[in-house]
């Protein structure tokens, strides 16, 4: 359906934090593992062993290199999945319904039983978050793995998206961004979590916990027990059993 | 963005049959019989073929039934419905002026309105996205609006409004080039804001995500030199605007004539869609540092 | 109308059954739970319970569904039919293959069985395989520990019985100041990633010394991005500035290390050693009593800076030698690229962390002199280290120079530092020596591998002094190299120095590609003939599960199984996956049985034993002792009641000692896969000095007895051979090696330039590769999914040489080194130290291998590194050309390689290019699924 529901309370959506984000690419793969086989259609790979394989993922992570005016380059990971808008055009330009935002949970979810391929909704999405599957025909999207954290054949503790269960750092987070006092809010208000592109008025759910300040800390020097060239190997020696 | 032959070709040619059939609606043109049977089949023909063409697109077109359902929202379901519309209103229309008869005015206009209104629905589907900047602005739908009547006049043969609209026509693409391409930057999105890293330092890609394609990258990052650009800009105006614009000024407008605008007018038409699609970039580029 | 929405089932099933193994696609060995639908494989997802990995899996493991659906998988056992190389084969049944194979074993054995060679790879049954080459009675055997890190293993193990590699980790939960030199990845891939999160979590510092900024040197909050090859002078600055600070733990060293034991000044051949009493310990002086006793007397306190008859202490040798302004940050900041006052900042940053914030656990604990400590004082600063100090010629003193560092600072196996995983503790005398005394038809006298303590232990020949080992390990060139040298098995086989052999056989490792130096060049002694016509390597056997580069190059392949197939043992006798809280092994056993005619490995060395009648593989009667690899893994025993796994021994309930229990293997799959024995909270820190440890140790099987030692900051055996090079013991090295000799054991860590070095500012780059985290050396290209992440690998060039050169994106580049050149496609990072080009490690691939389709970008785009890089160094003028490695270990160093690069016209192609090689599999599918 394509109209997007009145802003639910809830609001399920990740929290990612570049400062520990190595850069490994398990989410990657354990959300094609996990999706490959559950929600919708496969995960096709065309050309999978070919000369320009080309498959579809929800969750893919870039490397970015950040020049900072007065300090050393820096290496930042970056894994990009769609953010749940609140806001969400993908929603709305879909012409089918298939694309839509769950009333209960903020979820952006596409109906493939329901969905042309038409591609406008990865138009429209700002994130690249959607990739079209070129066998199946059907829009691809970060199903939040709503076939997981409901699923009531797993144990309670595997109720999250497979790429926050498999993620090596604990570089990702999952929970309702709605309630203020959730784990992931409050990482949020203390680390500084903030929205990707605003610019694009789609307010995302998912947040970004920027890198820490990196570089030397203020530590003073360490002075010498005595100078050791001038007093010679012995008077260091004593001065050092001084303190034993 | 990618410029797909196929989208290229066919939101030209049913954008063209739209403004044929609106202009025919508007009775621009009054054939009757074969004369009539041609103009109208022409404007059906490309109009329909544009449509069922845009169905090849789909990844799942047995589906295509349900894009009807969302015309409260979207863009493309509403094209859908004025698109069937249109061609119902004005089907009495056209069968009565190929059986020689003639229909009160009010259906003949309300079917160009009709007509027009798809036409403004497709260039919606486009404008409406803040992805794309260039898209993202009125003067999306003023030019296919302006595509559709200037391809609309010159096959119905008049001439003085062919001429006011494909100036203007000339005008708008000349501006919409100009202004596309501050339109990125105008947004405010950069590498910056798309990674929230903007605020450290200056960003810029070190490893993409993947060595291999996707989706993404096929569809929606399309590079396009400078050069070729300004090339095709110029055959743009000149094909699109300029030139049938002197044709229908200057030179009688026998059907052979009308034929040569026409075709040379489709060219610029394709030069200037080609490039709408080519030169427009979407954000996500930024995340491929691919702008 | 109002909002609707699908019905969605938010609850399916997820599979039939889940069982659970341990995964293979590193040496990480993570617990997985691989979900079976219809039969089939469906989902892996890691074990929440497995004590590595804790329910994380990498991008590999999350995506081993393809290695096993893979179409370069093997089909059945090949034999050769066109010439090597030719990749022409024929598919022949397993009783041809192993007719074949003991027709061709079976006479070495009886008359030369040195003509065997069984070099091993990616092996993770090392302790099997070795025992099975024992039997054969070849004195040719290692696994790829050479070529990989024996540096840091040894180093460790000399210096404190363990080193960071595999033996211990840092305190994660404790840690405050974590620095990490060279590492992209390592083998601890899971456990280094959680305690990097948990790190973070907790706000502690983290700090990279690496040339690169990539991966874990990017969550890094600082960096340091050293010149390569320099660590070992940064790390004795960094000791020099502590010690001239007095930041370091006396009390530890003097308790703890040999930094009190007393080194003998006069001249003579005992010049160096340690004093010592009539049983051999070593001695000290008590300050309590100023009685010289043994270093392990109850009561005593050792003094660190005692004088007896002129003779001084370790500590007195080190400290002199470490103030010394050779090593102030001034005197070597230019060399190593970091700033002087960066240098001292570290120290500080170091003694802050270690001294003004230890991390104290009320926890009493008893040490072996007897001493009851009421609380662990520890020092919460940890390193850990990989390749990145090991891969270079100067490694194995570089990674003592770190041990040295962590243990000056106190920080070793105490709260917030180091920490060893059991079965290490295990210092280097409690390790086997080195065996390598072969006699036709019987097993070696003792296991091939091991720590010499000097010149008596190397692997000469008593005849005639030549080395006895085709690889040369432990010789004059190489004394300690602990792991062998796999990287100069088929040089030296091929030059037939020390001698020929006869066959060659290979386990998963693939040797005519990645993981050779000089790559074309080893391809071109695998096919090179005598005048005779006969290959000078006559026979080459090997296992693969895939149709890597390597299958094109041998005779006889023996198809494997994928991880999923087969019986597997992760033993406590071989690489451990234990964590620093309990000892731990594990399984792999048949989640799903082959679809094909493949075997596992180990089961066709266990049946190949049989047919060959190798003695602890066969009855009295001469029939085959174990049926296959899982009937070994239960049976076997290497001392009484000890086999390979630990857990359910027994009646089902013994730990660590029992007798074999038929139904272990049952058991370790309802248990999971795995088992694990916790360390008991008392025994958890001090464990080389700690009773409580050491009691548990026994009782587990490690060792015999307690074995309670301390810290060799002053390594003893390395001053042996330096003894045998000034003239001191009957066995004596060549006279070209006795300078280097002299100079390079030195048995405080020293520092000298990477031999890499000496080609001088012709060469003024250093050019490195890195792992990817996505990929596993050459075997993740056949993943559908990961070589999407990685499908090529660009040269990343420093922003100075790529300005200096005026490259722009997609260019490309010739790279020249003394060795060749290669021609690539260069991209730009600024975060990369100013005068260092690096690459993914063995993205690129040989044409029509691995069931790629021939123009994959694996082998258009993607490169080796490996044709630059020389097993031996150029000529220097002597007439010899000396290995690339290290002069101690042998260790390849990969990572000397120097340099430069010029821009050339953008290629269809990295060069060199290779002809493709028929694939020995049919072509793969287009699409997935
Ligand atoms: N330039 C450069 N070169 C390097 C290094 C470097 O840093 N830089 N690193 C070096 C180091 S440390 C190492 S350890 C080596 C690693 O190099 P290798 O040990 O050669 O590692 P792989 O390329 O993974 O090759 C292992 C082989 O095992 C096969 N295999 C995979 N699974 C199975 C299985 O289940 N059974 C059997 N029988 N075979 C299987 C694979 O198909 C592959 O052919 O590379 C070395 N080469
Ligand atoms: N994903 C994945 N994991 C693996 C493997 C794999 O292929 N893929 N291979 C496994 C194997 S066999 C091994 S041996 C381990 C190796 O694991 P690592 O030790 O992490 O090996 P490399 O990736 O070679 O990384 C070496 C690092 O050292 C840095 N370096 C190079 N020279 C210097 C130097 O002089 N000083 C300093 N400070 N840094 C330097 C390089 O930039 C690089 O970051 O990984 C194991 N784990
Ligand atoms: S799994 Fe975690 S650390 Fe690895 S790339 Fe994804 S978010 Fe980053
Ligand atoms: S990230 Fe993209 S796909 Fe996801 S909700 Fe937002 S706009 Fe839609
Ligand atoms: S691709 Fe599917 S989900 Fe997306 S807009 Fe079209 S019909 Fe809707
Ligand atoms: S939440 Fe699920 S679908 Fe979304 S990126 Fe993570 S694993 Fe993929
Ligand atoms: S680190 Fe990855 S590949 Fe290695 S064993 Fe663990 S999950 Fe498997
Ligand atoms: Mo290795």
């Amino acid at each position: 359906m394509t109209a997007l529901p009145p802003p639910s309370a809830k609001k399920l959506g990740l929290v990612i934090d570049l400062d520990t984000c190595v850069g490994c690419h398990a989410c990657v793969t354990a959300c094609k593992g996990w999706n490959d086989q559950g929600y919708g259609a496969p995960l096709s790979d065309m050309e999978a062993y070919g000369s320009a394989p080309c498959g579809t993922f929800l969750n893919r992570v870039h490397s970015y290199e950040v020049q900072p005016e007065d300090a050393a380059p820096q290496i930042i990971n970056f894994p990009r999945s769609c953010l749940h808008c609140d806001n969400a055009p993908c929603v709305t330009v879909c012409p089918t319904g298939a694309s839509y935002k769950r009333a209960e949970d903020g979820i952006v979810l596409v109906n493939e039983s329901a969905c042309i391929g038409c591609g406008l909704c990865a138009w429209a999405c700002p994130y690249g978050a959607r990739e079209l599957d070129a066998e199946a025909g059907v829009m691809k999207k970060c199903t939040l793995c709503v076939d997981r954290i409901y699923n009531d054949n797993l144990p309670e503790e595997d109720r999250v998206p497979a790429c926050v269960r498999t993620c090596p750092t604990g570089a990702r987070h999952f929970g309702d961004l709605g309630d203020p006092d959730s784990a992931v809010s409050r990482l949020v208000a203390e680390r500084g979590g903030y929205d990707l592109m605003p610019e694009m008025e789609t307010k995302p759910v998912n947040k970004y916990l920027p890198p820490r300040k990196k570089g030397a800390v203020e530590a003073s020097p360490l002075a010498p027990l005595l100078d050791v060239q001038a007093t010679g190997f012995a008077g260091w020696l004593d001065r050092l059993l001084e303190k034993f | 963005m990618h410029p797909a032959p196929s989208v290229v070709l066919f939101t030209v040619l049913s954008g063209m049959g739209f403004g044929l059939l609106a202009l025919l609606g508007l009775g621009a043109a009054q054939p009757h019989g074969l004369a009539a049977f041609l103009h109208w089949g022409l404007g059906y023909g490309l109009a329909v073929g544009g449509l069922m063409a845009s169905t090849f697109h789909l990844g799942n077109p047995q589906r295509a039934l349900r894009a009807f359902t969302q015309w409260r929202t979207s863009w493309l379901s509403r094209e859908g419905w004025a698109a069937v519309l249109t061609l119902l209103m004005l089907a009495p229309v056209a069968l009565a002026a190929i059986l020689g008869a003639v229909l009160p005015p009010f259906f003949g206009a309300t079917g160009a309105v009709m007509a027009l209104l798809t036409v403004y629905c497709t260039a919606m589907i486009y404008a409406q996205l803040r992805t794309v900047p260039r898209w993202n602005h009125w003067i999306t739908p003023v030019l296919f609006l302006l595509f559709a009547l200037t391809g609309g006049a010159i096959l119905t043969g008049r001439s003085g409004f062919g001429v006011i609209m494909a100036i203007l026509l000339g005008v708008a693409l000349y501006w919409s080039f100009r202004r596309g391409d501050g339109a990125f930057a105008a947004k405010g999105a950069t590498i910056g804001t798309a990674t929230g890293l903007g605020a450290l330092g200056e960003v810029r890609q070190f490893a993409p995500p993947h060595t291999g394609g996707n989706y993404l990258m096929k569809e929606m990052i399309y590079h396009v030199g400078r050069k070729h650009v300004s090339r095709l800009r110029i055959v743009a105006i000149l094909c699109a605007s300029l030139l049938p614009a002197a044709i229908l000024l200057f030179v009688p407008p026998l059907p052979w004539v009308l034929a040569v605008a026409a075709a040379i007018h489709l060219v610029g038409a394709f030069a200037a869609r080609w490039l709408f699609f080519a030169e427009a970039e979407h954000v996500v580029g930024l995340y491929y540092d691919a702008r | 109308m109002g909002y609707q929405q699908p019905e969605l089932d938010t609850s399916p099933k997820v599979s039939d059954e889940v069982r659970k193994t341990t995964c293979y696609m590193c040496a990480c060995r993570c617990g997985i739970n691989v979900h079976l639908t219809s039969g089939k494989v469906s989902y892996i997802e890691g074990n929440r319970d497995h004590p590595i990995n804790k329910g994380v899996l990498c991008a590999k493991g999350a995506s081993g569904i393809m290695q096993v659906t893979a179409p370069s998988r093997l089909r059945a056992p090949l034999r050769r039919v066109g010439p090597r190389g030719s990749g022409a084969f024929e598919e022949i049944s397993w009783d041809e293959a192993l007719g074949l194979a003991v027709r061709w074993l079976a006479p070495l054995r009886a008359k030369a069985p040195e003509k065997l060679a069984f070099f091993t790879g990616r092996d993770q049954s090392q302790s099997f395989t070795s025992y099975w080459a024992q039997a054969f009675g070849t004195p040719n055997y290692a696994a790829h520990g050479g070529f990989c890190s024996v540096n840091m293993a040894a180093a460790g193990i000399y210096t404190m019985g363990g080193a960071f590699w595999e033996f211990g980790q840092p305190d994660w939960d404790r840690t405050k100041l974590f620095i990490l030199f060279g590492v992209a990845e390592d083998h601890d891939s899971n456990p280094i990633k959680i305690g990097l999160g948990k790190l973070k979590a907790r706000g502690a510092r983290v700090i990279g010394v690496n040339p690169v900024r990539s991966g874990y040197n990017a969550v890094a909050d600082d960096w340091y991005g050293i010149t390569p090859g320099t660590d070992g002078l940064l790390i004795l600055s960094l000791i020099h500035e502590l010690l001239k600070a007095g930041k370091i733990d006396l009390d530890y060293l003097a308790r703890w290390t040999n930094a009190p034991c007393l080194i003998e000044e006069a001249e003579g051949e005992e010049k160096g050693l340690m004093l010592r009493d009539i049983l051999g310990k070593p001695l000290v002086v008590d300050r309590l009593s100023g009685n010289l006793v043994p270093f392990d007397t109850p009561g005593i306190r050792p003094d660190i800076a005692a004088v007896r008859n002129g003779n001084r202490t370790v500590f007195q040798h080190m400290a002199e030698r470490y103030l010394a302004p050779d090593y102030a940050p001034e005197a070597v900041a230019e060399r190593c690229g970091i700033d002087a006052g960066r240098i001292r900042a570290l120290a500080a940053e170091i003694a802050h962390a270690a001294f003004d914030e230890p991390v104290v656990l009320d926890r009493p604990w008893t040490d072996f002199r007897g001493e009851r400590h009421e609380r662990m004082i520890g020092r919460p600063v940890t390193f850990h280290a990989m390749r990145g100090i090991s891969a270079h010629s100067n490694g194995f003193q570089t990674a003592r120079a770190l041990h040295v560092l962590q243990i000056l600072l106190g920080s070793v196996e105490t709260p917030g530092g180091f920490r060893f995983k059991p079965p290490y503790p295990k210092p280097a005398f409690a390790h086997p020596t080195p065996h390598s005394y072969f006699m036709p038809g019987r097993p070696l006298d003792g296991p091939h591998l091991g720590f010499p303590h000097g010149p008596e232990h190397l692997a000469l020949k008593l005849d005639d002094q030549t080395p006895a080992r085709i690889d040369k390990g432990f010789t004059w060139e190489n004394p300690l190299s602990a792991h062998g040298l796999m990287h100069m098995v088929i040089p030296n086989a091929h030059a037939g120095d020390p001698y020929r052999i006869d066959t060659l056989m290979l386990y998963m490792a693939n040797m005519s590609w990645n993981s050779s130096m000089n790559t074309a060049a080893v391809m071109a002694m695998l096919t090179d003939k005598d005048e005779d016509g006969e290959y000078k390597i006559p026979r080459i056997i090997y296992s693969d599960a895939y149709a890597s580069e390597m299958v094109a190059y041998a005779d006889l392949i023996l198809p494997d199984t994928t991880y999923l197939e087969r019986h597997d043992c992760i033993s406590l006798l071989d690489r451990p996956i234990c964590e620093a809280d309990h000892a731990a092994d594990a399984i792999r056993w048949p989640v799903t049985e082959p679809d094909r005619d493949v075997r596992g490995f180990q089961s066709v060395l266990v049946d190949l034993a049989g047919r060959l009648g190798l003695p602890p593989f066969v009855t009295k009667e001469g029939k085959p002792r174990y049926r296959d690899y899982a009937d070994y893994i239960v049976n076997h025993e290497r001392r009484p009641g000890v086999g390979p796994l630990m857990g359910f021994r027994g009646d089902g309930t013994a730990v660590g000692r029992g007798a074999p229990n038929p139904a272990q293997i049952e058991r370790y799959i309802e248990n999971g896969g795995f088992f694990q024995a916790e360390v008991p909270e008392g025994a958890a820190f001090f464990k080389p000095w700690n009773a409580a440890y050491q009691d548990w140790a026994v009782a587990m099987g490690f060792y015999d007895q307690p074995q309670p030692y301390i810290f060799q900051l002053y390594a003893e055996p390395m001053r042996r051979f330096q003894l045998a090079a000034e003239g001191y013991h009957e066995r004596q090295p060549p006279d070209r090696l006795r300078d280097r000799i002299k100079a390079t054991m030195d048995p405080l860590p020293i520092w000298y330039p990477p031999f890499g070095d000496e080609v001088g500012a012709e060469y003024p780059l250093h050019a490195l590769t890195q792992r990817p985290m996505a990929m596993y050396h050459s075997w993740g290209s056949q993943n559908a999914w990961l070589r999407q992440i990685h499908g090529m690998n660009p040269l990343y060039v420093p922003t100075k040489v790529w300005e200096a050169h005026g490259f722009a994106e997609d260019d490309w580049a010739r790279v020249t080194s003394p060795n060749g050149e290669i021609t690539v496609p260069v991209a730009h990072m600024a975060a990369l130290n100013e005068n260092t080009v690096w690459t993914w490690n063995a993205i690129g691939k040989r044409k029509g291998t691995w069931a790629l389709s021939p123009d994959a970008p694996e082998a258009t785009e993607g490169f080796l590194l490996n044709h630059l890089i020389s097993e031996l160094l150029p000529e220097k003028g002597d007439g010899q050309r000396w290995l690339n490695s290290d002069p101690i270990t042998g260790q390849a160093a990969w990572f000397d390689l120097r340099v430069r690069i010029e821009k050339v016209e953008a290629q269809a192609e990295a060069q060199p290019a290779f002809g493709p090689i028929p694939s020995p599999v049919p072509p793969a599918k287009r699409n997935r699924p």
